[in-house]
This record gives C-alpha cells, sequence and structure tokens, in this order.
C-alpha cells in the first residue's frame, strides 16, 4: 500500500544511500496511516458545514428586531462591554498548564520505552525519570507555595 | 465480493477505511441521538417522571400493538428532535463576531467526532482490522485532538460578545486544561505496563495480563473523573451551569448551531467512555473466554467482538448519565482544588510507584 511509490520508479532520482529505498517505503507507510485520519476529518468537517448551511436553508425566517438583537441578560439591559476582563487567575492557570503539559509529554516516550530500557540500563531508566520528577516537583512546590492553586481569596 | 481482488491494494485500503468512517460515523450520530433520549428517560426515572412519550410519526397507527409501546419509550424523539433543529430559526445577532461566531460550532463538533479515529471497536472482520487508523501513536492521538475541543469553546464564548458566553468559555477552558495534565499524566502508568501506545497492543496486553482497571485502579479513577471534566458533565458542568451563566458558552446560539454544541458534548462522552473501555475494561475482549479475547477469522465472532465493546461503552454512557443526575456541582474553587492539589500528585506518585514496581518485579 504505497501511494508516493512514484517518486521510487522515477529513473532519474538519484538514490545516494543503500537502504534509502526501504527508509522512504517505511515512511510512506507510516504516512499512509494518516489518510483515513484525513478523510475522517473531510467528512466530519463536510457534516459540520453542511448541517450549517442546510439549518440557514431549511430553517425559519423570522424578523430581525430590536430585542432580539440584545445579548442575553436575564431579561436586563446589558452595561458595559461583552467581553469584561477576567482574573488573573485565569492566565496564570494558561502558564502553567503548558509548563506541566509539555512534561507529561515528555514522559510519553518514556514510558513506552520503559521496559526496553530496563533491560539495558536500569539506573538510567529509573534515575534518569525520577531525577526528572524531582525537578518537576520542585517547580510544582513552588507553585502551591506561591498559592498558585488557590481560588478561594 | 470477488471484483475485490481485481483492485489495487491502494484502492482496497481506501475503499474499506471510506466505509469504516461511514459505519462509524453513522453509529457515533445514532449513537449520540439516542444517548439524549436515554438521558432524558433515565432522569425523568430518577425524578419520578414519565419523559418524552408521545412523538409518534402518522404511520404507527397501523402497528398495533408494538406502536404505542415505541411511541411510550420515545423511540422517535430524537428524530422529531433532529428535525426541529434543522427547522428552527437560524439567528445570528448583529453584536457578535460573525466569523468566529459560526465557526466555533464547527470546531466543536469536528475533534469530537475525530476523536474515534484511533479507537479499536472490535477484532477484526474478515481480515479487516475494526479500527479507522491503526495509528501507532495511538492514544497521543487522541489527546491531540481532545485538547482542539477548548478552541470551539474559547471561541464561541468570545465570538458571542456577550457575559455570560464569555465567562462560561473562560471558565471552561481553564477547567478543560487543568484536568487535561491529570488525565495525560493518569495513563502513563498503562503504558509502563504495556509498553506501547497502540491502541491495539494495550488491548492485546489487558487479553493476556488481566484488565487495567484491576492493576492500575488510582489511574482508573483519575481518568473517569477527569474524563468528566473534560466533557463538562454535571459534578464539573460550570461552564454551562444553567442557575448561573444560562447555559454558558452556547446562550447566544440557536438552532443547528446549538446542536453542534450539544452533539459534540455527547460525541466527547462516547469517545471517552470508548477510551475507558479500551484502557481500563479490556476493549472487545471478555475475560475467561478464548473465543473472545482473541481475534478470530470468523465474521460471527467478529461481530459478537464489536457487541462486546458497544455493551461495555453503553455501561459507561449509562454511569455518565446517572452521575450527573446524582451529584450537585463543585464550586469553582473546589474543582481547580481537585485537578491541581489533589490529581496532579496522586497521578505522579502513581507513575513512580508503577515504575518502581515495574523494575523490581522484572529483573
Amino acid at each position: 500500500m504505497v501511494f508516493f511509490k512514484y517518486s521510487l520508479q522515477d529513473p532519474k532520482l538519484h538514490l545516494p544511500q543503500a537502504g534509502y529505498e526501504a527508509k522512504v517505503k517505511k515512511m510512506d507507510s507510516q504516512l499512509n496511516q494518516y489518510l483515513p485520519v484525513l478523510m475522517l476529518l473531510l467528512v466530519t468537517s463536510g457534516f459540520a458545514v453542511s448541517t450549517l448551511i442546510i439549518s440557514v436553508a431549511a430553517g425559519k425566517l423570522g424578523r430581525r428586531t430590536k430585542t432580539k438583537d440584545i445579548p442575553y441578560e436575564c431579561g436586563m439591559l446589558p452595561e458595559g462591554e461583552g467581553n469584561s476582563r477576567m482574573s488573573v487567575k485565569f492566565y496564570l492557570v494558561a502558564l502553567l498548564f503548558v509548563l506541566f503539559d509539555i512534561e507529561v509529554v515528555f514522559m510519553y516516550p518514556w514510558a513506552v520505552t520503559y521496559k526496553k530500557l530496563l533491560e539495558t540500563d536500569a539506573t538510567l531508566a529509573l534515575g534518569g525519570m525520577l531525577s526528572f520528577m524531582f525537578i518537576l516537583l520542585v517547580g510544582y512546590v513552588y507553585a502551591l507555595k506561591k498559592r498558585a492553586f488557590d481560588w478561594k481569596s | 465480493m470477488e471484483f475485490l481482488q481485481y483492485l489495487s491494494p491502494a484502492t482496497q485500503f481506501v475503499l474499506f477505511s471510506a466505509l469504516k468512517i461511514f459505519a462509524v460515523f453513522g453509529v457515533v450520530m445514532t449513537a449520540v441521538a439516542y444517548a439524549v433520549l436515554v438521558e432524558r428517560k433515565v432522569s425523568a426515572w430518577i425524578q419520578n417522571r414519565v419523559g418524552p412519550n408521545r412523538t409518534a410519526p402518522f404511520f404507527i397507527n397501523y402497528l398495533p400493538v408494538i406502536g404505542p409501546f415505541l411511541v411510550r419509550l420515545g423511540i422517535f424523539q430524537p428524530m422529531a428532535d433532529g428535525l426541529k433543529f434543522l427547522l428552527k430559526e437560524d439567528f445570528t445577532p448583529n453584536y457578535v463576531r460573525k466569523v468566529y461566531f459560526w465557526i466555533a460550532p464547527a470546531i466543536t463538533v469536528i475533534p469530537a467526532l475525530m476523536t474515534v479515529a484511533v479507537i479499536p471497536f472490535g477484532s477484526t472482520l474478515g481480515t479487516e482490522k475494526m479500527v479507522i487508523a491503526d495509528l501507532n501513536v495511538g492514544i497521543l492521538y487522541t489527546f491531540g485532538i481532545v485538547s482542539l475541543g477548548v478552541y470551539g469553546i474559547v471561541l464561541a464564548g468570545y465570538g458571542s460578545n456577550s457575559k455570560y458566553p464569555f465567562l462560561g468559555s473562560i471558565r471552561s477552558s481553564a477547567q478543560m486544561i487543568s484536568y487535561e495534565i491529570a488525565m495525560g499524566m493518569s495513563v502513563i502508568p498503562i503504558f509502563l505496563l504495556a509498553g506501547s501506545l497502540n491502541l491495539g497492543d494495550i488491548i492485546r496486553y489487558q487479553a493476556e495480563h488481566g484488565w487495567m482497571i484491576l492493576k492500575q485502579p488510582v489511574a482508573f479513577v483519575i481518568f473517569l473523573i477527569a474524563a468528566f471534566a473534560e466533557t463538562n458533565r454535571l459534578p464539573f458542568d460550570l461552564p454551562e451551569s444553567e442557575s448561573e451563566l444560562v447555559g454558558g458558552y452556547h446562550t447566544e446560539y440557536s438552532s443547528m448551531k446549538f446542536a453542534l454544541f450539544f452533539l459534540g458534548e455527547y460525541a466527547n462522552m462516547i469517545a471517552s467512555s470508548a477510551m475507558m473501555v479500551t484502557l481500563f475494561c479490556g476493549g472487545w475482549t471478555l475475560p475467561f473466554v478464548t473465543a473472545l479475547s482473541t481475534p478470530s477469522s470468523s465474521i460471527l465472532i467478529g461481530l459478537l467482538h464489536i457487541g462486546v465493546f458497544f455493551a461495555k461503552m453503553a455501561l459507561f454512557m449509562i454511569l455518565f448519565i446517572w452521575v450527573r443526575w446524582m451529584l450537585p456541582r463543585f464550586r469553582y474553587d473546589q474543582l481547580m482544588d481537585i485537578g491541581w492539589r489533589r490529581f496532579i500528585p496522586a497521578a505522579l506518585i502513581n507513575i513512580v510507584v508503577t515504575a518502581l514496581v515495574v523494575a523490581f518485579l522484572h529483573d
């Protein structure tokens, strides 16, 4: 199931290394895995767009009145901007998320190869990640002591 | 099926992928529609009401006994709801930011429907693997796509240019990203044990060594609760808390645009149920029965595997619905406290303990 085989069959193409062909083939099969994902993306976005369009086309035609164009606030007349200012705490959460989520991503490859790493070098596999987690913990405790997770105030 | 042999492997691959995509898409759509019905019926039973019991199409009079029974169950309610959603007035208020207002529902629903791509909903049917895309990064794909769901909600709140949706979307995004960390950490012990990100491999591991829910109960509890938070279901439904924010981020939406948010929420529920089934409850396998825990070439057993998977998934869906009508809502500080101060340390300790156990039992 090679979709991009033409690049291989092209006689003009210069193949620099031995094993290059196998490498390209392997890459192809890796890419081919994602073809159904692409197809699913097309189907789902087609669904979303078409329902939005059909709803406009088939929906009831209502009159645009003045009251309909007021933001809904339970009957009160809205005052001030629509997007008001928000607590700085939310920015803090976003920053902490970026930090911790990247650390989680680093743990994934380690977790997958952990058993193989144990066979070759157990102290490196375990000690390396434990020290990484220790550094992570220091940052976590710092954020905790700075009351970054404290929403009561 | 003769003609299939004359097609090139590439064409066959595309053809089978398209078939699987349309089948899964159809099943998910029907499941969403009927999950709404089940939700309404279950809530009615819990609150000692009757629930939807009178939507009847015209031909129901010709079915003597079974017709009224189906009507009483509300079988036709989802169809009526869908039709209503299409026919309602699609109103775009003039104070909204039009582009964001329009693309937000689409951005919510697309990732929700795409998460099912890597989930193996059965072993094999004939020679075809019952998974849309058998990616080797498996679960990483799911987490990546699930995170995209935040954008839809943020854009809906920002695009609505109104106070309640804005508050709802800010709350929702902070909540979802907080619990995403705990969710991502909670599954790492599973990869330590299974040694692969591919969901098929994880199921195979569970068929051989027992379900993950027994080996990793802490991970399961964290994942389950984080899944409730990620799908904005009731103990964590602050983004759309009806009693304070009207409808949260979808207050200003009507018609099909509103329906797409609804659809996205239920599709997320289905996806996280499916994730829990595959990660913790053995996927399509059943223990103690060899025929049900190994892939087979028989079509019948292949269908049985799919049935087992959907039965397990339905149980989780009912748990989602049940919890919604049993528990009150958290306060925001409690929600953040659970996410950051309880779950993240618990998940970290779980990873370390699992790593140590694997290291010492390995030699």
